[in-house]
């Protein structure tokens, strides 16, 4: 076989290069990734001690204190916010595929939904700011459940839609040849056919809105005392790592610190969780 | 047994437009100068034929030639797609199921179908079956298990899976999992049954299974079936229709059409000639 050496060589070389440059890039994600890991668990383990879920949010300048009311107000807000945007994200996401499929009603839609996609959540903060707490007159949890469902709502439906077009039109058919309604086939066979996708879905729609702190803003903003009452100021983790971390006092960057920590952790659960329980157990 | 959801079965209607022998042969199905448009491109031409009561009959023919187009017709599977149309005359014991106010669901319950790739619920094996029972009946738990027995047995599974009846229908093999298929059809207890290539994804020993299920569901049902399998179709049916580029162009007692075919074109395909 005739083989040109300098041609084998410059390939070489070019894979060589190649291989090295893309080594590198994925070497230098990793050191960043690993080095944000190690910095957050190293200062919030620091300040994680017990008291951490039983006291409240200290005074500024005073010793002690935890997290509580963040946690809960956290726990209250996503909580209401996954409640309202779950069926309304997903009963979206069955519309666009099994009735709308290419209306001009359901085009509009998936162009509304995209570009909530991408709004910044600042600016959907702002929105409602302006009607949920400008005009009652008081920020409340309820107005931060809002700004989050409208963070997660356009997350679902485009998962949910995605998930059940990956159902063959098949099973569809062998439910309609049945004689089964529209919507008995939609919700009994195509959605559980598609349930581990739109479950992952909607799980990484909670990873997202947990971490949300633009939009707490001016909605629920924070509450220094332990409060259950939804239709007022509410304590919640992301507000208050912003509020901690800026100021002056120890404690309470030690507090925020740990705050960060456990936001990290429950992201990485339920991302865990997500892959973990939805995987596609029998493969068809 | 709940009886109401049945009480009027197309086949039980007095007043039929059939023009068969009362008492003797009565066609469960006849189309009337059918054709059919997938947009422009028309997939059936003028296609007349019967389809007797309890009888199996066949559509062979070459790829493309429009006989899964026939059969998906007779359900109206056609009509879940815009941009797909038929024209003509469908009757189903004398009433026009291509009337724009045909109860789609209520005649997709009284003619089953089952597809080439087995196509089970992701849910449990009973569940599988009860969910066509449960949308017109209302059995009660022991009834339904019954039921559930009966059509398993008729579809020569209940033995192979009696024992895990809560299994997801995924679990079962490609063979078991198309019998699982004709179970569920045939547990609503539909006049008529239509088969789509019902066998072409399967091993030759569920093949096997499946024929001798069509041939003992026959005394019960009329029964429909598209095969590109010319020897099945030998083997399995009484009544057979060649079809080719969307006409039909034979149609008689399966006997007939393998041994004394009347035209060239049938004789050519039945011999290997062509397709």
């Amino acid at each position: 076989m005739q083989m040109n050496q300098a041609l084998y060589k410059r390939r070489q070389s070019t894979n060589f290069i190649g291989l090295t440059l893309s080594m590198g890039a994925m070497a230098l994600g990793l050191v960043v990734l690993l080095w944000i890991l190690w910095v957050l668990f190293s200062n919030g383990l620091a300040g994680l001690d017990a008291n951490i879920f039983t006291a409240d949010t200290p005074a500024p300048g005073s010793e002690g204190g935890g997290l509580r009311n963040a946690l809960l107000g956290s726990l209250m807000i996503v909580g209401l916010s996954v409640l309202v945007s779950t069926p309304v994200g997903i009963l979206a996401g069955i519309y666009l595929t099994e009735y709308g499929d290419n209306s001009k009603v359901a085009e509009f839609t998936r162009f509304v939904t995209d570009i909530m996609l991408s709004a910044p959540s600042i600016v959907l903060g702002l929105f409602v700011y302006s009607f949920a707490v400008a005009t009652v007159g008081n920020f409340s949890g309820y107005a931060g459940s809002l700004a989050l469902s409208l963070i997660a709502i356009p997350v679902v439906v485009r998962t949910t839609e995605n998930m059940l077009r990956l159902v063959p039109g098949s099973l569809r058919e062998a439910a309609f040849a049945l004689g089964a309604p529209r919507w008995k086939v939609s919700l009994m066979v195509t959605l559980r056919a598609a349930k581990s996708g739109v479950m992952t879905g909607l799980l990484l729609a909670v990873a997202r809105i947990s971490g949300e702190t633009a939009p707490l803003l001016f909605t629920a903003l924070s509450n220094q005392f332990f409060s259950t009452d939804m239709s007022g100021p509410m304590a919640n983790l992301p507000v208050v790592i912003f509020q901690f971390a800026m100021s002056p006092y120890d404690n309470w960057i030690r507090l925020a610190w740990a705050g960060a920590l456990i936001i990290t952790l429950t992201v990485l659960a339920l991302n865990i969780l997500a892959r973990v329980l939805f995987r596609d157990k029998v493969k068809v | 047994m709940s009886e109401s959801a049945f009480a009027i079965r197309p086949e039980n209607m007095a007043a039929s437009k059939s023009s068969a022998v009362q008492g003797e042969v009565r066609n469960a199905l006849e189309v009337r100068n059918l054709n059919f448009f997938y947009g422009k491109f028309q997939g059936l031409k003028n296609v007349t034929l019967d389809i007797q009561e309890k009888r199996v009959t066949a559509f062979i023919g070459p790829s493309g030639c429009g006989k899964s187009t026939l059969l998906r017709t007779l359900n109206r599977m056609y009509s879940l797609y815009p941009g797909q149309r038929a024209e003509g005359e469908i009757n189903l014991y004398g009433q026009n199921i291509l009337d724009p106010k045909q109860d789609l669901n209520l005649l997709r319950a009284r003619i089953g179908m089952v597809f080439q790739k087995p196509t089970p619920f992701p849910m449990s094996i009973y569940d599988n079956i009860a969910f066509g029972v449960r949308l017109y009946e209302n059995l009660p738990r022991s009834e339904m298990d019954d039921r559930v027995e009966w059509a398993l047995t008729k579809a020569a599974l209940w033995k192979e899976v009696k024992d895990k009846l809560n299994q997801s229908g995924l679990s079962l093999s490609g063979g078991q999992q198309q019998r699982l298929c004709i179970a569920r059809s045939v547990a609503v207890k539909p006049s008529v049954l239509l088969l789509d290539e019902p066998t072409s994804a399967l091993d030759p020993i569920s093949t096997g299974k499946v024929e001798e299920l069509v041939h003992e569901l026959k005394s019960d049902y009329t029964i429909a079936i598209v095969t590109h399998n010319m020897q099945q179709a030998a083997r399995c049916s009484d009544f057979t229709a060649y079809m080719y580029l969307g006409e039909l162009i034979e149609f008689g007692a399966t006997e007939q059409i393998f041994f004394k075919p009347t035209k060239t074109a049938t004789e050519d395909y039945i011999t290997g000639r062509f397709g």
